[in-house]
C-alpha cells in the first residue's frame, strides 16, 4: 500500500486501530440514540456492569479468556496470511475433545484433568484445522471457504454426537452428562482467596484465564523468537521471498493451521470444562468469530490480542447488563463487533489515507 | 414411501431451492466480476427482515419485496465501498456484513415490534400468494404428467418461477451480451479491461449491485413466501449453502441450478425424516445437513473435477500510473 509507508510505525499500530474503533463506537452510539436510548447512559451502565464490581470483572474476564484463545488462533493464521474463519468449528470440536477426555478418563485430581483437557481440546481443534490446512497446502483449496464449510460440518458432527452418542438415556436435552466433580477447575475466587483477596464466587472465570495469558506469551515467543515463527511471518510477508529462502509453503501452511486450530480448541477448556462442566450444543456461542475482530483490532500481535480480548469481554458483559436494564437487546454487541471488523479489517485504508495525509502535511510544515 | 410423499418432497425441493438459487446467482455474478461475496448470508437476512417488516406495516407484500431489494443493494454498496473503492479485504468485509445484518435485524426488530427480535406473523396480502399454473386443475388426474405438473411445478409463489427464470437470464447476460463479456473479463484480467478504456470500478460496482438485487429477492422470498414473517437468524446458513452451490457449479449458471436443486432436495428430505436407510446403512439427519458442505469440500479439493475460481477474484484492482 503506497500510503502505508508515509505513516510512522507507532501511528500505524496505535492511531489507525484506535481511530477505527472510535468510528465503530461512534456509529454504535448513533444507533443507540436512533432507537430512543441515551448513548451516555448506555456507556455508564456498561462500564458499571463490567468493571463496577468483582462480579462484573469476573464475567468480563471469563469472556476475555475465550476471546484471547480464539483471537490468538486467528492471529497466528493471519501472520502466515491465512484467513482462518474456522475458529468456531475448531473450538466446537475442541470441546468434543475436552468432553471425551473428561468423561471417559477417571481423573484423580483437577490438575491432571486440566492437562488432559488441554491436550484433548488442542489436539481435536488442531486436527479439525489440519484438513483445511492440508487441502490448502496440497490441493490449493481456498482456506476461507473450506474453514467456513468445516464450521457447519463441525456443528452437524457435534449435533450427532450429543443426540446419538453422549446424551444420557432418558433425557431430552442434547447435551453430555455432567463431568465428574474431580475435574472441576478452581475459580478465580478460590485462587485469589489463597492470597487473601476477596472476589465474587458467582462468575465462571477460572484458572483458564492464567493459561490464556500464558498462551499470549507463548505465541509471542513462538512468533518472534523461534525459527518456525520467523518462517511463518516471512511466509505471510511474501510467499515468493519465503520460498526463495528455502521455506516450504506447504509445511508452513499446515503448521500455522495446526497451531491456530489448537489455540481455538483450547478455548473449550475455559467454556466447556471451566464453566458448563458438560458439553452442550452452543458451547462456543460465537467466540470463534469474535476472535476475528479481536485479532484484527489487536493487529495480530499477542499483546494487542490481550487488550482487544479484554475490550470485547467488557462489551459482552456490559452488553448483557444493558439488555437486562434497558430496551437495548444483546445483539447490539454483534453490531459493534461487525463495525469493528469492518473498520479495522476492510475499511482500514479509509482511515489510513487521511492519517497519512495529516502526517505528510505535518512533515511539510516542519521542513 | 408413496407417491404422494415423493410429490410433496419434490415440491418442497423447489421452494427450498429458490432462496439458494437467487443467492447462488448473486455470488456467481459478483465473483465472475472478481469480487468475493461471503456476505450473501447477511444480505439475505437483512432483506428477509425488511420484506417482513414493510409487508406487515403496509399489508402489501410487493412493497416489502421492494424494500428488501433496497436494503440488500444498500449493503452491497457498502461492500463495494470497502472492497472496490478502498481496496480493503473483501473476505473480511463479507464477514463484517454478515455480523452487521445478524445484529441490526434483531436490534431494529426489537425496537419496531417489541416481539423478541421477530416481526409479527404475516397473513393475507402481506404474504406471497401461491400461483396455480394454467390448466393445473384440468391435468391433475393425468397419470405421471398430472402429479408432476399440478403437484410439483404448480402452486408456488411468483418468486419461485422468477428464480428459475433468472438462470437462463444470467446465462444470457454473462455469455451472450457485451456487458457479460466485460464482466467476466474484469474477473479474469482487469488490467486488459482497463486498457480497453472500460471502467473496472464501474463494472465491479454493477456486478455487486446485481448481486444485491438477487439477494434481496432471496431474503424476501424467505420471510414472505417460505415463512410468514421474520425470525432471528432465519437464513440459518443458507447464504453459505449458496456459496457452496456456486463452487459446486464451478461458477456456471445452469450447473448452479442443478446444485441448488440437489441441496434443496437434501434439505427437504432432512426436514421430513429423522434418518433414512440407504443400502442398509442408517443415515442420520445431521449427515444430510452436512452433506452440501462435505460435497463442496470434496469438489474444492479437486478429487472430482477441480473447481477453479475466476482468476482475479479477491484482488483489488490498482490502476497503473
Amino acid at each position: 500500500m503506497s500510503a502505508k509507508g508515509r505513516i510512522p510505525d507507532w501511528a500505524d499500530v496505535t492511531l489507525v486501530p484506535l481511530v477505527s474503533v472510535a468510528l465503530a463506537f461512534m456509529i454504535s452510539a448513533i444507533l443507540i440514540w436512533a432507537i430512543g436510548e441515551s448513548p451516555w447512559e448506555a456507556v455508564k451502565l456498561m462500564v458499571e456492569g463490567a468493571f463496577g464490581s468483582s462480579y462484573g470483572w469476573g464475567y468480563t474476564l471469563y469472556y476475555a479468556t475465550n476471546f484471547m484463545f480464539t483471537g490468538l488462533a486467528v492471529s497466528v493464521a493471519f501472520q502466515a496470511r491465512l484467513f482462518n474463519i474456522g475458529g468456531e468449528g475448531q473450538a466446537l470440536v475442541g470441546g468434543l475433545g475436552v468432553a471425551l477426555v473428561c468423561l471417559y478418563i477417571p481423573w484423580p485430581h483437577w490438575t491432571l484433568a486440566l492437562v488432559g483437557a488441554m491436550l484433548g481440546g488442542a489436539v481435536f481443534g488442531a486436527l479439525w484445522a489440519l484438513i483445511p490446512g492440508w487441502l490448502q497446502a496440497k490441493r490449493g483449496s481456498h482456506i476461507v471457504i473450506t474453514t467456513i464449510m468445516f464450521n457447519f460440518i463441525a456443528a452437524s458432527l457435534l449435533g450427532y454426537m450429543l443426540v446419538n452418542v453422549l446424551r444420557p438415556q432418558g433425557t431430552q436435552d442434547p447435551s453430555s452428562p455432567r463431568f465428574p466433580p474431580e475435574t472441576a477447575l478452581p475459580s478465580l475466587h478460590e485462587i485469589l482467596a489463597l492470597v487473601g483477596i476477596p472476589f465474587s464466587r458467582v462468575p465462571p472465570v477460572n484458572i483458564s484465564l492464567l493459561i490464556a495469558v500464558a498462551m499470549c506469551f507463548v505465541v509471542w515467543y513462538l512468533l518472534w523468537r523461534t525459527r518456525l515463527g520467523y518462517q511463518i511471518r516471512a511466509f505471510g510477508e511474501s510467499e515468493p521471498a519465503a520460498e526463495y529462502a528455502g521455506i516450504s509453503p506447504a509445511r508452513i501452511t499446515i503448521y500455522a493451521m495446526l497451531i491456530s486450530g489448537a489455540l481455538a480448541g483450547l478455548m473449550a477448556v475455559n467454556s466447556v470444562l471451566g464453566e458448563q462442566q458438560r458439553l452442550v450444543l452452543n458451547a462456543v456461542e460465537g467466540a470463534g468469530f469474535i476472535g476475528i475482530a479481536v485479532a484484527l483490532m489487536g493487529r495480530n500481535h499477542p499483546f494487542g490480542v490481550f487488550l482487544a480480548a479484554i475490550l470485547f469481554g467488557f462489551l459482552y458483559q456490559g452488553g448483557a447488563e444493558l439488555a437486562l436494564w434497558t430496551g437495548i437487546p444483546r445483539e447490539l454487541i454483534v453490531v459493534i463487533q461487525a463495525l469493528v471488523i469492518l473498520f479495522t479489517g476492510a475499511l482500514d485504508n479509509m482511515v489510513r489515507i487521511p492519517i497519512a495525509r495529516l502526517f505528510a502535511q505535518a512533515r511539510a510544515r516542519g521542513r | 414411501m408413496d407417491w404422494v410423499m415423493v410429490v410433496q418432497i419434490l415440491g418442497s425441493t423447489l421452494r427450498l431451492a429458490t432462496p439458494l438459487l437467487f443467492a447462488c446467482l448473486a455470488g456467481l455474478i459478483s465473483e465472475r466480476a472478481g469480487v468475493f461475496d461471503i456476505g450473501l448470508e447477511g444480505k439475505m437476512l437483512a432483506a428477509a427482515f425488511m420484506a417482513a417488516a414493510i409487508a406487515y406495516a403496509t399489508g402489501n407484500v410487493w412493497l416489502g419485496v421492494a424494500s428488501a431489494i433496497v436494503a440488500s443493494v444498500g449493503i452491497s454498496l457498502l461492500h463495494g465501498v470497502a472492497a472496490i473503492t478502498f481496496r480493503g479485504n473483501q473476505l473480511i468485509s463479507g464477514v463484517a456484513i454478515n455480523f452487521l445484518a445478524a445484529g441490526l435485524t434483531v436490534v431494529v426488530a426489537q425496537n419496531w415490534f417489541s416481539q423478541g427480535g421477530r416481526t409479527p406473523s404475516l397473513s393475507g396480502g402481506g404474504r406471497m400468494a401461491r400461483i396455480d399454473l394454467p390448466f393445473a386443475d384440468a391435468v391433475r388426474d393425468v397419470p405421471v404428467l398430472g402429479p408432476i405438473y399440478s403437484g410439483i411445478l404448480s402452486g408456488h409463489a411468483l418468486l419461485v418461477y422468477v428464480a428459475f427464470l433468472c438462470v437462463p437470464l444470467t446465462w444470457f447476460m454473462l455469455f451472450r451480451t457485451r456487458f457479460g463479456l466485460r464482466l467476466r473479463a474484469v474477473g479474469e484480467n482487469p488490467a486488459a479491461v482497463d486498457t480497453a478504456g472500460i471502467s473496472v470500478v464501474g463494472l465491479r460496482y454493477g456486478a455487486v449491485a446485481i448481486g444485491g438485487v438477487l439477494c434481496g429477492l432471496a431474503g424476501a422470498y424467505l420471510s414472505t413466501g417460505l415463512a410468514a414473517g421474520f425470525v432471528q437468524e432465519m437464513t440459518a446458513g443458507r447464504g453459505f449453502i449458496a456459496l457452496a452451490a456456486m463452487i459446486f457449479a464451478k461458477w456456471r449458471p445452469w450447473h448452479a441450478m442443478g446444485a441448488v436443486l440437489l441441496f434443496g432436495f437434501l434439505e427437504a428430505v432432512a426436514n421430513r425424516f429423522q434418518s433414512i436407510e440407504i443400502l442398509g446403512v442408517s443415515l442420520p439427519v445431521q449427515a444430510m445437513q452436512a452433506l452440501p458442505y462435505i460435497l463442496t469440500v470434496v469438489i474444492l479439493a479437486g478429487f472430482v473435477g477441480k473447481a477453479i475460481p475466476p482468476r482475479a477474484v479477491g484482488t483489488p484492482y490498482v490502476k497503473e500510473h
